[in-house]
């Protein structure tokens, strides 16, 4: 098990291989499918000192509003990340984000990105959002909240103990490609 | 980490205390007229969102002790069983995606449809006010997010079937269906070239491999597969999902199709996709089929892929007073 803290180096990332088991900790900041258009399209400056050598999280949380106005996660699991790839590789880029969790994997461009920056994909189990919203454990701060709604909304966070698993590393390492060419195999031979 | 997690759930008494229903709140099923679903509706979402229908916990245990102790797949099950724990304990969704609220109601001749309509909206409204559904429908275009689950048009969410049907008493049954699973849905129109499938049960088999193959585990694997074979493109969509209701180890009443759910349900498993599409020997929960009928020219095969967190649930009014929960 190796304990990660945000903000990240590019040396540590370098040090991840697939299959690595990680525990987070640090600030986190989640975004999804509005966020990464926004992010490829207007490359909004104000994100920079947000997002350098951070870790983005796929996640719409449920969210509660405390009688003190702040805010508690309810629920925090990961979304499926596909739906990022025509944007992941220009974000990790752009903002030098070191580290991207969500589920399901992504594909070549995103992979080509996590080399070329110094980033990894790290998996968080889908639908675990009981879970994984206990290891949330305080909301620092929500932008554009009021303009994409509270799933899409950046949610800044910070996490103690996020479990998670490296599937793909700043090597060209995959474990989605892997299981995916097994399968697809398997299947030829079932449909034979 | 590598321990077996038995999944122990708060009792039915417990449960049952924490209802939003009064005590001893009873329908009076004479007076349709009168009868508000409301907080029928209410009740049962609080308990879909949080609590994983027993069937569904007993197949993802019996996958977990299919896999190897302590490895990725047995771990993963085994935090999917955690998780179960957790939101049932403190009655929050099991999962941020509470997903597309789909409601099929079942009732006797004379209840007003467009008055429960309105019941279960609010009922749904109410729910997402208490964190117990995430606002998930927005606007198709811009993304616009109505804050409360309604669609304006009263139309698409939260989407609710009726059917009038002979028996005195009123079913309500509900399906969250997470966005992430619906997207690895798929609809075949036989013969596909494509994949080699025939107009046949063989090439329906094929369409199941396809699909299964195509989703990894961006479903949310180990899935369960709804699979209507026949219809329309709607009807056989939608066939595809109600099918999903249907527990798991309940056998197909037809017994052609039930050989065929268990032998797909083994094939599928050995394509070592497994939870999460980590790989493992659980890759779906179970395969549920539905041969319908269909134009002589159309051969449609549409399967819906519910994720492991398979939240559904029904609750019966009956006409001596009795609520039901199923």
């Amino acid at each position: 098990m190796i304990r990660l803290t945000t903000p990240i180096t590019e040396d540590q990332i370098r040090q991840l291989k697939v299959g690595d088991e990680v525990l987070l900790n640090g600030r986190v900041v989640l975004s999804r499918d509005m966020g990464h258009k926004y992010m490829k399209e207007q490359k909004p400056e104000w994100l920079r000192p947000i997002l350098e050598n951070m870790v983005i999280y796929h996640c719409g949380p449920v969210v509660k509003k405390n009688e003190d106005g702040t805010w508690s996660f309810v629920a925090a699991g990961p979304t499926t990340s596909i739906r990022e790839e025509p944007y992941q590789a220009d974000v990790i880029e752009t903002y030098k984000v070191r580290g991207v969790i969500g589920k399901g994997g992504m594909g070549k461009k995103t992979s080509e990105g996590l080399q070329k920056t110094g980033a990894v994909y790290l998996h968080a189990t889908g639908g675990a959002g009981s879970l994984l919203a206990e290891r949330c454990k305080r909301v620092v701060d929500v932008k554009m909240l009021e303009e994409f709604g509270s799933p899409e909304a950046f949610w800044i966070i910070e996490v103690e103990d996020f479990p998670l698993v490296v599937t793909m590393d700043s090597h060209g390492g995959s474990l989605h490609e892997i299981v995916a060419q097994q399968s697809q195999e398997r299947a030829k031979v079932l449909t034979a | 980490m590598s321990e077996c997690v038995i999944p122990t759930l708060t009792s039915n008494e417990v449960v049952a205390s924490k209802s939003v229903l009064p005590a001893g709140w009873e329908p009076n099923l004479k007076d349709l007229k009168s009868l508000d679903l409301t907080l029928p509706m209410l009740e049962l979402l609080r308990r879909s969102t949080s609590r994983l229908p027993q069937d569904v916990i007993d197949a993802l245990v019996k996958g977990r002790d299919a896999e190897e102790e302590g490895s990725r797949a047995f771990n993963t099950l085994n935090d999917m069983v955690r998780n179960i724990i957790l939101a049932d304990g403190h009655v929050t969704p099991l999962c941020q995606d509470t997903g597309t609220i789909i409601v099929w109601v079942r009732h006797p001749f004379g209840l007003s449809q467009r008055a429960a309509k309105q019941q279960i909206r609010a009922a749904v409204a109410e729910a997402t006010k208490r964190s117990w559904l995430r606002p998930n429908c927005v606007e198709a275009l811009s993304g616009k997010n109505t804050g409360n689950n309604m669609d304006p048009f009263h139309e698409g969410h939260p989407a609710v079937h009726f059917e009038e049907w002979d028996k005195p008493e009123v079913e309500i049954a509900v399906m969250q269906k997470g966005g992430g699973c619906e997207n690895v849905g798929a609809q075949y129109r036989l013969p596909d070239a494509a994949i080699g499938a025939g107009r046949d049960i063989k090439g329906v088999r094929k369409c199941i491999i396809d699909a299964v193959v195509k989703a990894q585990g961006q479903g949310c694997s180990p899935g369960i597969l709804g699979v209507a074979i026949g219809g329309d493109r709607v009807s056989s969509y939608e066939k595809s999902k109600e099918v999903i209701l249907r527990k798991l180890g309940t056998p197909n009443p037809d017994p052609k199709m039930d050989a065929f759910e268990k032998e797909i349900t083994n094939d599928l498993n050995t394509l070592g996709i497994g939870p999460m599409g980590y790989g493992g020997n659980t890759t779906v929960l179970g395969v549920l089929v539905e041969e319908m009928y269909r134009h002589p020219a159309s051969f449609y095969v549409s399967i819906s892929y519910m994720c492991w967190s398979s939240r559904r649930g029904s609750i019966t009014l009956k006409t001596n007073g009795e609520v039901s929960f199923d």
